[in-house]
C-alpha cells in the first residue's frame, strides 16, 4: 500500500515537473495574469491589466457562511460590506429625517414603523445588480471569469474547484492573491458558531433580526448596531474594552456617547461566556461583567459577532509555493510593490499584512500593480494619509494621525490641537442634540504648522473629509486652511474657522450664525 | 464680527444697524442679510424641501406612513423665524459682552469724521470717529414696472411671509431665484420661473443648464425669454391672486398668467446712495452703486473703509465679508499685514440639485488660458443613497479643470450633487495648497461617498465644452 502510494506521489511529482517543463519549453503560461479573488482589489487589478491588452483571468468563489449565506461576484465591499452597510445606514438616517421633518412643517403622524423585509429586499436587489454589472464588465474587458475556489499547485499553477467538485488547472505568468477576509467566530464561546451570525449574514436576512446583541467594538460592530437602532430595533453592543481600537480615542468616545443618546444600549467591559438556545428560537447569552465581577444573562433574537476578521488563506495551499504569512495575523507579507516572498506572486487588499482594510486602497493598489506589471509604470502605492469614515449614526471621518499617535510621534510640546464643538444648522429647527458634533485638527506646533491629522464628527462626515484629505496630500498647513474661505452655511466650513487650541483651555463652542 | 474683533484690541467701537422696511413693510433684527433674509433661512427652507424628498425615499427603505403627507408653511416659517430671533439676540449679547455700543439707527455721513444716526422714532444723534467702516450691504432690486412694489414680494419678505405663498411666479435667473423656486417647489407649491436670458450668469454655464434641466424634470415650470411688464391684483387676500403680463424679449408676443405670489429675484442694489458719501467725498461707481477699494479695503478717503456686498468687483458672500472684516481689524489695530485672499473662494448654490464650485468656470478657463492649455476631467455619478429609491440616475456630475502648463494644477472645481457644500469645502482648501491632477489621483477616496468621485474623474474629449462623453456611470469601479 505504502509502495503504491509512494509511486503515485512520484508519478504526480513527475507529472508536475513534466507540465512545468513543457510549459517552460513552450515558454507559455495560459494567462499573463491570474487573480484569485473577485473583490474590490482583484477586479480592479484584473480590469486594469486587461486594458493593456493582456490575457487575464479572475477566480472568485464564496464559501457559504456557517449559516449558509452566500453571494455573487464583487467581494466583501459589494456584498457584505460598504454597500449594504451604507444603504442600511441610510435607512436609519431617513428614520431621523422623518422625525426632523415634522419640525420643518411636514405633517407625518408619529411613530412611523419600519419593515425590515422591504429594506432588505431593496438592498439585496441593488447588490445583485452590482454582481451582474461586474460580470458584464469583466466580459466587456475580455477578462475570463471562473466561479471556482483556487489553490496553488506550483508558483504558476492554480487548481480551481467548482461547487460541484469539477477541477480546472489554470496557469499564469503572474498571480495576484486578493482573497480578502471573513468574519471571525469566537470559537472558545459555547454556542457561538451554532447560534450566532456575522455581518456575512446580517445583510442577507430575509426577516428582521429583532432584539439584537452585537458583540465587538470594531467599526463593523458600531455601524451595524447603529443602523439596527435607527430602524427601531432593541439593540445592545457588548464591548470587552475600548471602542474603535486604533482610532483617535477621544473621537471614539464621542461616537459611542452619541450612540447611547441615540438609544443603543452598551454593555461595557463585558465579554460573553456562552450562548444557548431557548424555546421559540430565542437565544440566551451569559456574560461576565469585569467591572462588577458578576455574571449576567439576557435573551435576544439575534446574536451577531463583530470581533474581527481573519484572512482567507487556509485553502490557498500557500505552503506548497512558499508564500510567507505573518505568524501573528495569518496575513500575507508583501513589500512596497505588493510582491510576496515568491517571485511573480503578489497580494493586495484585506489579505495583506500591515495595510488598511479598505476598498479604495485595495482598488488603487490593484490598479498600480497592473500598471507596474504591464504598463511600464514604476509608481508604488502610497498608504499614507488614507482618509476613512465610520458610518455610525453620527458619522466620524478622519485622515492622518490620531491625537495620541501624533503626541507619541512628536511629543506633546511639538503638537498643537485646534478644536471646536459646532452645531449643524439643520439641527437647530429640528431641535436635535449636537453635543457630540466636534472637530479636531492636529498640527505640528512649529512655525509652518503642517496638519498631521483631521477628525470630524457630524453629518456627512465622509463628504467633509474627502477634500481635506486632498489638501493633506499636498502637505496642507494650518495657515493655508485659515486662508481658505468657508462655504456658508455648511458644517465643513467650521474646519476653516478652527482657532481655539486645547492648550489654551478656552471654551471651544462655536457661537454665531 | 468686526466690531467684536476691534473691541478685542480695546478700541472704542460703535455699530449702527437699521433695516428700512420693505415696500410691504417687512423688517428684521440685528445680523444683516445672511442671518435674516439670506443664507440662514434659505438653507433651512432648502432643508425642509430636502426632507420632503427624504420622505419619499424613506418608503423604499422600509419606512411606512400614510400616502399623502402635506406641508404646513406656517409651522416651517415660525420655526425658522424663532431660530433667527435667537441669532439676533445672540448678536446683541455678543456686542454687549465685547463692550461694543450698538444703536438701532440709520447712519449717514454729514461731514468729515461725523455721522448722523436717526432711529425709528426720528430722533437724531451725531457721532464722531477716527475711522469708519461701511458695511451696509444690499437690498433686492425691483423691476420698475406698474404693480411691482405694491404687489410683488422679494427675498426680504419671503422668509417671514405670514401665509403660504401658494402658486408662485419667480422672476429672475440668479441663484436667489433658483434656490427660492427650488424649495418652494420642494414643499409642494406650484412654481414657475420667468427667465430673461441665461441661468446663473457668471457661473459655469454647462452646470447652470444641468441645474435648470433637473429643476424642470422635477416639476418646476420655466418661461424663457420673457420679462414682466405689468402686475395687477385680481383678488385681495393672503395670498390673493395676481395677474402678470409679460413680453417676449425676442419679439412682440405678450402672455398673461395668474399667480398667488410674484417673487422678484432680479438682482440686488448696494445701499450706498443715501448714506451721505458725497458729503465726505467717497467715490462710488455711479452705475452700480458699489464702492471701489484697494487691497486693504480702503476707499479713496483714507479713514473710511468698506467691506462686504457693497464692494466693487468682489464676491457677495458672507464668509468673504467676515474674513475681510477680521483681517482689516487686525491690520488696523494689531499690526498684522495679512490681506484678504479673494482667489479661489468656494461657493455653493443650494438648488434642489446642489452645486459647489471653486475657481474658474470652464468658459472662463478657456478664455484665460486657451482651450489647448486646459484639460477638463469629469464624471457623472450616482449617489448610493439614490439607488434604492431608483432616483435620478446619471444626473450628478463632477468636473475638474486643470492648467496643463502649470503641472496640471487644478484651477476649477465643480460638483453637482447632494451635500455639494460639504464636498467642495475641503477641495477649496486643497486648491489653496496648489493641488495638481497627479496629487488628486494619488489621494485615496472614502468609500462609499459622493466626494470620492473627485479622485476618479477621467478626460473629456479635448477642448470642446459641448462634446463630452461622460465616463462610466456604473459604480463597479468603486464597489
Amino acid at each position: 500500500m505504502a509502495t503504491l502510494w509512494r509511486r503515485r506521489e512520484r508519478f504526480l511529482g513527475v507529472l508536475g515537473r513534466l507540465c512545468r517543463t513543457v510549459r517552460a519549453l513552450s515558454g507559455k503560461n495560459e494567462y499573463d495574469l491570474l487573480v484569485i479573488g473577485g473583490g474590490s482589489g482583484g477586479l480592479a487589478c484584473a480590469k486594469e491589466a486587461a486594458q493593456f491588452g493582456r490575457k487575464v483571468a479572475v477566480l472568485d468563489y464564496v464559501e457559504p457562511s456557517p449559516k449558509g449565506t452566500k453571494w455573487g461576484l464583487g467581494g466583501t465591499c459589494v456584498n457584505v460590506g460598504c454597500i449594504p452597510k451604507k444603504l442600511m445606514h441610510q435607512a436609519a438616517l431617513l428614520g431621523s429625517a422623518l422625525k426632523d421633518a415634522q419640525h420643518y412643517g411636514w405633517n407625518i403622524a408619529q411613530p412611523v414603523h419600519h419593515t425590515w423585509s422591504v429594506m432588505a429586499q431593496a438592498v439585496q436587489n441593488h447588490v445583485k445588480s452590482l454582481n451582474w454589472g461586474h460580470r458584464v464588465q469583466l466580459q466587456d474587458k475580455k477578462v475570463k471569469y471562473f466561479n471556482m475556489k483556487g489553490s496553488f499547485s506550483d508558483p504558476h499553477t492554480i487548481r480551481g474547484l467548482t461547487k460541484a467538485g469539477k477541477e480546472t488547472i489554470v496557469t499564469a505568468e503572474n498571480i495576484v492573491i486578493a482573497t480578502g477576509g471573513r468574519p471571525k467566530y469566537p470559537m472558545h464561546i459555547a454556542g457561538a458558531l451554532e447560534y450566532g451570525i456575522t455581518s456575512d449574514d446580517l445583510f442577507w436576512l430575509k426577516e428582521s433580526p429583532g432584539k439584537t446583541l452585537v458583540v465587538g467594538a470594531s467599526y463593523v460592530s458600531l455601524e451595524c448596531a447603529g443602523f439596527l437602532t435607527g430602524i427601531g430595533l432593541d439593540t445592545t453592543v457588548m464591548m470587552r474594552s475600548i471602542p474603535l481600537r486604533g482610532f483617535d480615542q477621544q473621537m471614539a468616545s464621542l461616537v459611542t456617547e452619541h450612540m447611547e443618546c441615540y438609544g443603543t444600549k452598551f454593555l461595557k467591559r463585558c465579554f460573553p461566556t456562552k450562548v444557548e438556545k431557548l424555546e421559540g428560537n430565542r437565544l440566551q447569552v451569559t456574560w461576565k461583567n469585569t467591572d462588577l465581577g458578576t455574571e449576567e444573562t439576557d435573551c435576544f433574537d439575534t446574536v451577531m459577532w463583530a470581533v474581527g476578521r481573519a484572512p482567507d488563506v487556509k485553502t490557498l495551499n500557500l505552503d506548497a509555493v512558499g508564500v510567507k504569512t505573518s505568524s501573528e495575523t495569518g496575513k500575507i507579507i508583501v513589500d512596497a510593490s505588493e510582491a510576496t516572498s515568491v517571485p511573480h506572486i503578489y497580494a493586495i487588499g484585506d489579505i495583506t499584512e500591515g495595510r488598511p482594510e479598505l476598498t479604495p486602497t485595495a482598488i488603487a493598489a490593484g490598479k498600480l500593480l497592473a500598471r507596474r506589471l504591464f504598463g511600464q509604470s514604476s509608481e508604488l502605492m502610497d498608504y499614507d494619509n488614507v482618509p476613512t469614515t465610520v458610518f455610525t449614526p453620527l458619522e466620524y471621518g478622519c485622515v492622518g494621525l490620531s491625537e495620541e499617535a501624533a503626541v507619541q510621534c512628536y511629543g506633546s510640546d511639538n503638537v498643537e490641537v485646534y478644536h471646536a464643538y459646532y452645531k449643524p444648522l439643520e439641527f437647530t429647527v429640528a431641535e436635535r442634540d449636537a453635543t457630540q458634533c466636534y472637530i479636531k485638527m492636529v498640527c505640528l506646533r512649529e512655525r509652518e504648522q503642517r496638519i498631521l491629522g483631521l477628525h470630524f464628527i457630524g453629518p456627512n462626515a465622509g463628504e467633509v473629509i474627502q477634500g481635506f484629505a486632498l489638501g493633506i496630500k499636498c502637505g496642507a498647513t494650518y495657515p493655508q486652511l485659515m486662508k481658505t474661505v468657508g462655504i456658508h452655511p455648511t458644517c465643513a466650513e467650521e474646519i476653516t474657522k478652527l482657532h481655539i487650541t486645547k492648550r489654551s483651555g478656552l471654551d471651544a463652542t462655536v457661537t454665531g450664525c | 464680527v468686526f466690531p467684536s474683533e476691534a473691541a478685542k484690541y480695546e478700541k472704542k467701537v460703535m455699530v449702527l444697524d437699521f433695516v428700512t422696511p420693505t415696500p410691504l413693510g417687512t423688517s428684521w433684527g440685528l445680523g444683516g442679510t445672511c442671518v435674516n433674509v439670506g443664507c440662514i433661512p434659505k438653507k433651512l427652507m432648502h432643508q425642509a424641501a430636502l426632507l420632503g424628498q427624504a420622505l419619499q425615499d424613506s418608503r423604499k427603505f422600509g419606512w411606512q406612513f400614510p400616502e399623502e403627507v402635506k406641508h404646513n408653511w406656517m409651522t416651517m416659517t415660525e420655526s425658522v423665524q424663532n431660530y433667527i430671533g435667537s441669532l439676533n439676540w445672540g448678536y446683541r449679547v455678543a456686542l454687549r459682552e465685547k463692550k461694543v455700543t450698538y444703536e438701532n439707527a440709520y447712519g449717514e455721513f454729514v461731514g468729515p469724521h461725523t455721522v448722523k444716526a436717526t432711529n425709528k422714532r426720528g430722533v437724531e444723534k451725531l457721532y464722531t470717529a477716527e475711522r469708519f467702516l461701511i458695511a451696509t450691504g444690499e437690498r433686492p432690486r425691483y423691476l420698475g414696472i406698474p404693480g411691482d412694489k405694491e404687489y410683488c414680494i422679494s427675498s426680504d419678505d419671503l422668509f417671514s411671509l405670514p401665509y403660504c405663498p401658494g402658486k408662485t411666479l419667480v422672476v429672475g435667473a440668479s441663484y436667489v431665484a433658483l434656490e427660492c423656486a427650488g424649495f418652494l417647489a420642494g414643499v409642494g407649491l406650484d412654481v414657475t420661473i420667468m427667465v430673461r436670458s441665461i441661468l446663473l450668469r457668471g457661473f459655469d454655464q454647462d452646470i447652470a443648464n444641468k441645474i435648470g434641466e433637473y429643476m424642470e424634470e422635477h416639476g418646476i415650470n420655466f418661461i424663457r425669454e420673457f420679462v414682466p411688464i405689468k402686475v395687477e391684483q385680481i383678488k385681495e387676500g393672503t395670498p390673493g391672486i395676481l395677474k402678470v403680463t409679460s413680453k417676449s424679449t425676442k419679439g412682440n408676443e405678450i402672455i398673461e398668467g395668474e399667480y398667488n405670489t410674484v417673487l422678484l429675484a432680479i438682482g440686488r442694489d448696494a445701499c450706498t446712495r443715501k448714506i451721505g458719501l458725497d458729503k465726505v467725498g467717497v467715490i462710488i461707481n455711479e452705475k452700480t452703486g458699489k464702492i471701489p477699494v484697494n487691497d486693504k479695503e480702503q476707499t479713496n478717503v483714507p479713514y473710511i473703509y468698506a467691506i462686504g456686498d457693497i464692494l466693487q468687483d468682489k464676491l457677495e458672500l458672507t464668509p468673504v465679508a467676515i474674513q475681510a472684516g477680521r483681517l482689516l481689524v487686525r491690520r488696523l489695530y494689531a499690526g498684522a499685514t495679512t490681506k484678504c485672499d479673494y482667489v479661489n473662494v468656494p461657493t455653493t448654490v443650494f438648488t434642489p440639485l446642489e452645486y459647489g464650485a471653486c475657481g474658474y468656470s470652464e468658459e472662463a478657463a478657456v478664455e484665460k488660458f486657451g482651450e489647448e492649455n486646459i484639460e477638463v476631467y469629469h464624471s457623472h455619478f450616482w449617489p448610493l443613497e439614490w439607488t434604492v429609491p431608483s432616483r435620478d440616475n446619471n444626473k450628478c456630475y463632477a468636473k475638474i479643470i486643470c492648467n496643463i502648463q502649470d503641472s496640471e494644477r487644478v484651477i476649477g472645481f465643480h460638483v453637482l450633487g447632494p451635500n455639494a457644500g460639504e464636498v467642495t469645502q475641503g477641495f477649496a482648501a486643497a486648491m489653496k495648497c496648489g493641488i495638481t491632477k497627479e496629487q488628486l489621483d494619488s489621494t485615496i477616496g472614502i468609500h462609499p461617498v459622493c466626494a470620492e468621485v473627485t479622485t476618479k474623474c477621467g478626460k473629456s474629449s479635448p477642448g470642446t465644452a459641448e462634446v463630452k462623453s461622460p465616463s462610466l456611470v456604473f459604480q463597479s469601479d468603486t464597489a
